[in-house]
């Protein structure tokens, strides 16, 4: 007798990749426009990257209704914290949150895969970094989601990281400017995309970038194919 | 595969929900110039039976509202049970104001993505449209919450058929004429290629004619149901079995 097997799964993939990239004053943070599933596009044209406070931006790939459920939570949480302390949450602060909002459905998790950019306190660009379940780590740069096993790589190239295993702890923050390292993260996304079905940003698919510095926020569209 | 079990019991809130009993194919939903357009047919399947065939898959929700349902009836029927009591709320508040399509769109995704929280998903792939106030809306939920908005949206057979016809043919400025010529266009091919569709269809329509941002005329109008002509009279269906010897 065959083993029983479920027909339904709660759980989808809705592809997407996303990248952040700390610097010294910035923060830039991509991620594609494209939601898929299966081997269907559903819509060229989704945002993964959301805005939770002035200086805090999450872009997550996975499974869009909890990507979006998780979105929707931590902007309520922010806006109480607000009502309370009258002001707003540090990226810092923010990027703890979502650690124990993971990992408060451990056992039912929310197939997110998140990368939180922004500026710190003394407006340093920060980038923390996430699995489904709320393990995270402050790094320089970092990218999840279909396309990061080849982007990843590329970074760790490109952004030399210093060792984590150094005396004293050396900053991950790259000495690059602000304009050389949103280059950096369109090479990135068109090499990505050369090879990840689920990442793509021809065709009328898009890169989303928004860039974080002491002026403000900003959000482009870029099309890799016609820049 | 064909196996349709239901999911192991720990985690089932009500085993008889996870599986489809009589179904409704495609919908499939664009935006026009002065407003949107959905279509669906009026079939649905008992399992592989076709057995029923007059089946109203496309409602009007509220005063802005469009609804196409495509999944298990009976599911539908109690998303309907759901949005009449949203809209009654919002009716009595009597202020003047009304859900709009985002409103109810949104409101359709939490209800679709807490019942699958629960394990007890409404087995439908639902599209939602509308305009208020001379903006238009057009999205889609699915059973487990899944969501998104454009400018053509299709559910089921009608990801893979339609939607390849709608992403090459589809701009910003179709009239009336050409939305429903675009639509038909796409049932068409589903009536040939998918063996749930029924060629019986009707098509709903929400318009609103503006001259610079004010709105003089608004309006829904659902279609009676129609059929579209099809041709079989290809030279190979005559004789279908004429290859059949020296095939494999």
């Amino acid at each position: 007798m065959t083993k029983q097997q479920a027909n339904w799964s709660p759980y989808d993939f809705n592809g997407g990749t996303c990248v952040a990239v700390a610097g010294a004053d910035y923060c830039v943070i991509a991620a594609d426009t494209r939601m898929s599933t299966g081997y269907n596009i559903l819509t060229r044209d989704y945002s993964k990257i959301c805005k939770l406070a002035d200086k805090s931006f999450l872009a997550s790939s996975g499974f869009q209704a909890d990507v979006r459920a998780l979105q929707k939570h931590l902007e309520a949480r922010h806006l109480i914290y607000q009502h309370q302390h009258n002001k707003q949450m540090s990226c810092p602060a923010m990027a703890q949150l979502l650690s124990n909002t993971l990992y408060y459905k451990r056992f039912f998790p929310y197939y997110a895969f998140n990368v939180l950019g922004g500026l710190d306190n003394e407006g340093k660009g920060c980038v923390f970094t996430y699995d489904a379940v709320g393990s995270y780590e402050k790094v320089g740069y970092s990218s999840q989601g279909s396309g990061a096993k080849l982007i990843m790589p590329f970074l760790d190239n490109q952004l030399k990281a210093p060792s984590p295993l150094l005396l004293p702890a050396r900053d991950a923050v790259t000495p690059l400017s602000e304009p050389e390292a949103i280059d950096l993260v369109k090479t990135a996304f068109a090499s990505a995309t050369e090879r990840d079905i689920y990442t793509v940003s021809v065709n009328g698919d898009k890169l989303e970038i928004v860039v974080l510095n002491s002026e403000g926020m900003r959000r482009e569209y870029m099309d890799l194919r016609k820049d | 595969m064909g196996y349709k079990f239901v999911i192991l019991r720990p985690y089932c809130a009500s085993p008889l929900t996870m599986v489809p009993y009589v179904t409704g194919t495609s919908v499939i939903g664009i935006k026009y110039k002065d407003g949107i357009l959905i279509a669906a047919d009026m079939g649905g399947s008992y399992g592989s039976t076709l057995r029923y065939k007059s089946i109203e898959r496309l409602k009007a929700i509220g005063k802005h509202s469009l609804l196409g349902a495509s999944g298990e009836i009976s599911d539908f029927q109690e998303l309907l049970r759901y949005l009449d009591e949203l809209i009654l709320y919002d009716n009595m508040w009597d202020d003047g104001n009304s859900l709009g399509p985002k409103e109810v769109h949104s409101y359709l995704t939490r209800v679709m993505y807490n019942r699958r929280n629960k394990f007890n998903p409404l087995w439908n792939s639902v599209v939602l449209g509308g305009v208020k106030n001379g903006q238009k809306y057009l999205g889609m939920v699915n059973m487990i919450g899944v969501h998104y908005q454009d400018n053509h949206v299709a559910t089921g057979f009608g990801n893979h058929l339609a939607v390849p016809i709608l992403r090459d043919e589809w701009r910003e400025d179709l009239s009336f004429e050409e939305g429903i010529k675009l639509l038909e266009k796409c049932m068409r091919v589903l009536i040939y290629r998918d063996r749930s569709a029924v060629n019986k269809l009707q098509v709903v329509e929400e318009w609103v004619v503006q001259s610079i941002a004010k709105i003089t005329e608004e309006g829904v109008s659902i279609s009676p149901p129609y059929s579209l002509k099809t041709f079989w009279e290809f030279s190979a269906f005559k004789n279908p079995t004429a290859g059949a010897a020296g095939s494999w």
